[in-house]
């Protein structure tokens, strides 16, 4: 593959019908689940910062479904997406946003600090750029036990401005480290648009580092979800890293704190009639995969998940103020692990 | 027991750590060919090869990261950043993600990281380059903080940190690479963490140092000896997070006075923790106020004289002590 290439051609069999089921239900999930965020936000049920995926969907979905088990997941703030595709409990993350003790960190990180070990899920990290160098370790670690699990690196394009962007990208690439670099280009930093702040495509910046690096439509699942396989099996042979740039969308504001005034709602508009998740049930219901009533079920179905997921949020207790002082510090056995 | 000198002790700790646990790794600029900036992993390139000693490009920030995630993905990394003044480019690493992943994710993960770095000043190396930063790192919940005085406890220290489950900073004076002591031959030899060394007894005041400090500490009892009939306890912290306060506390009721010697600014430095912890626990003990003697408040100048007297000497340690009788 020629670095900078465009658009990634298909491997192997294009998802079968199965996958592409699971695909429209696990969009549909994280929008529901976003939506119901934003609302519980408003009800004071979630505090501090609130990042929503809304749009993103398919950049999750897609990147995430073309993982084995034993690979690695780092990303950013953006995170309840990226736990709902790897299939992190709904009722555990709602759980944390609520800040209770039944919550996938016990309360003690919120929206953006998202982690599962037990899904390889090994954290949403708040500082910009931040875990992409621990991305570098991760694939150091893969190559230093001789096995060849990958780690998924998920980012924004406002990580592309930080120095440890450059860091990371320069040491997987000298020490051919199995790392899928992941950018989801959403347009904007906060309220910065990317063509203000980058002197060049991310792609072409990342090809600078000698690696593979494409352009993808991150609206369209299909084509993430072979270009992240594609990825994948470059570096599991050993090959390096290699870079994804998916074009994105948010659809809400940065955070629930944004006014939005650097965007028009009629840019919005435009987007949203590429929607990923229209996108894919139009396709599958000319392809005969699926009707209407299958897809009000799906509906229905994720909107009874996420129900249950604010109630079993809302029934687990707060931490107790005498655990203050639990996990600051790994208890000491004689041995380290 | 061998004679050694602190570097070579830092060196046999690593060697046996790496040979007990094949998940030790060592990363850092200039660690494998060229044997280390100042020679503390000499050899091992040779020994243990490419993959466990691993010669990194200038990227700080890059390196600890890349520590970190190993450490989360099963390995003990050990990183060395050649001085603390370069630890300033990592600090998100090290803040951001090393000190606190364990309690954010609430327990999931543990960050078995080492980072060795070198630390002072009195080299002539101007301001950048002359940093004592043991108190900002101590600072941070999560982190622990380890300054070794002697070959000994290097050695012991550093192993102890190896099996550590949490990211620990091991901070060693530049000053001290060359010093010798004597180091126990058993590799199962540890020295526990939060366990304060007492070098020196005596009963009329307590030197507290750390690190480079410990020998002003220990060169200023000799002085108060010889000239002014005085002794004193010395109290070699070994590691300022966990702190052994209860150490300091025992000397100070026995004493009824304090100095604390550090190569750090004074204002706001790690001393005037130790100071405002025996106020707090030894208040209706003390004859005087608890003196700090420590860097003065400037950038490190390069000018000999003037870094001289901007750091702190055993004269200005004596100096205290007799001001408070
Ligand atoms: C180092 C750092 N600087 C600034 C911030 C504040 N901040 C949070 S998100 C954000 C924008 C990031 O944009 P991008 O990476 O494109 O991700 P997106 O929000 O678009 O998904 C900024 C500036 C931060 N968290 N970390
Ligand atoms: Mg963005």
């Amino acid at each position: 593959m020629s670095v900078g290439q465009a658009i990634p051609t298909m491997v192997g069999e294009p998802p079968d019908d199965e996958l592409q089921q699971r695909f429209l239900y696990e969009m549909l999930l994280i929008r529901r689940f976003e939506e119901k965020c934003a609302e519980m936000y408003t009800r004071g049920k979630i505090r501090g910062f609130l990042h929503l995926y809304t749009g993103e969907e398919a950049c999750a979905v897609g990147a995430i479904s073309a993982l084995r088990d034993d690979d690695k997941i780092v990303t950013h703030y953006r995170d309840h997406g990226h736990a709902l595709a790897r299939g992190v409990e709904p009722n555990r993350i709602m759980a944390e946003l609520f800040a209770r003790v039944g919550g996938t960190n016990e309360g003690r990180g919120g929206s953006m600090h998202i982690f599962d070990v037990s899904k390889n899920f090994l954290g949403g990290y708040a500082i910009v750029a931040g875990h992409m160098p621990i991305a570098v370790g991760l694939g150091l670690a893969a190559n230093l036990s001789h096995e060849d699990w990958a780690a998924l690196c998920i980012f924004g394009d406002g990580g592309v401005g930080e120095g440890e962007f450059h860091e990371a990208l320069n040491l997987a690439a000298i020490w051919k480290l199995p790392v899928v670099w992941f950018c989801e280009n959403n347009g904007y930093g906060m309220g910065v648009p990317f063509d203000d702040s980058l002197a060049n495509d991310v792609y072409k910046i990342a090809a600078a580092y000698q690696m593979p690096s494409v352009r993808i439509d991150g609206m369209d699942v299909l084509e993430v979800y072979s270009a992240t396989q594609l990825a994948l099996a470059h570096v599991r042979e050993g090959n390096g890293p290699y870079f994804i740039e998916a074009l994105t969308y948010r659809y809400r504001g940065h955070s629930m704190a944004d006014p939005e005034l650097y965007r028009t709602k009629a840019e919005v508009e435009e987007y949203r009639k590429r929607d990923a998740i229209e996108r894919l049930k139009r396709s599958m219901i000319a392809d005969g995969l699926i009707d209407e009533p299958t897809y009000q079920a799906l509906v229905a179905q994720v909107g009874a998940e996420v129900d249950e997921a604010v109630a079993f949020a809302d029934a687990s207790p707060e931490p107790g103020l005498h655990t203050l002082y639990d996990h600051i510090t790994k208890e000491y056995e004689g041995e380290s692990g | 027991m061998t004679e050694m000198r602190m570097r070579d002790a830092i060196r046999e700790a690593m060697r046996e750590e790496m040979l007990r646990d094949a998940r030790v790794f060592l990363m850092g600029e200039d660690i494998g060919a060229y044997g280390g900036s100042y020679a503390c992993t000499r050899g091992l390139l040779d020994e243990f090869g490419p993959e466990r000693v691993r010669d990194t490009p200038i990227s700080e920030s890059g390196i600890v990261g890349a520590g970190v995630g190993a450490a989360l993905a099963g390995f003990i990394p050990m990183v060395e950043i050649m001085t603390i003044n370069f630890s300033l480019v990592a600090l998100d690493q090290i803040v951001n993600n090393a000190s606190k992943l364990h309690y954010m994710s609430g327990g999931q993960v543990n960050v078995p990281l080492v980072l060795r770095m070198a630390s002072g000043g009195g080299s002539q190396l101007g301001a950048t380059h002359s940093h004592s930063l043991e108190g900002m790192f101590a600072h941070f919940p999560g982190l622990t903080v380890v300054c070794p005085a002697f070959p000994g406890d290097a050695k012991g220290l550093l192993k102890r940190s190896f099996r550590e489950p949490n990211p620990v900073v091991f901070i060693e004076h530049t000053a001290l690479y060359g010093a010798r002591g004597e180091v126990p031959d058993d590799p199962d030899h540890l020295v526990e963490f939060g366990q304060a060394a007492t070098v020196r007894s005596g009963k009329d005041v307590t030197l507290v140092g750390y690190s480079g400090s410990v020998h002003q500490c220990y060169r200023a009892a000799d002085m108060l000896a010889e000239e002014h009939g005085l002794t004193a306890d010395v109290i070699d912290l070994r590691t300022i997070r966990p702190l052994d306060m209860s150490s300091v506390i025992r000397s100070v009721r026995r004493t009824n006075r304090a100095v604390v010697v550090e190569d750090d600014w004074k204002f706001g430095g790690f001393a005037g923790e130790i100071a405002a912890q025996i106020m707090e626990r030894a208040f209706d003990w003390l004859d005087a106020p608890v003196a700090r003697v420590a860097g003065k408040d400037v950038p490190m100048p390069y000018n000999r004289n003037l870094e001289y007297a901007a750091l702190p000497s055993e004269e200005d340690v004596v100096e205290a002590v007799l001001s408070m009788l």
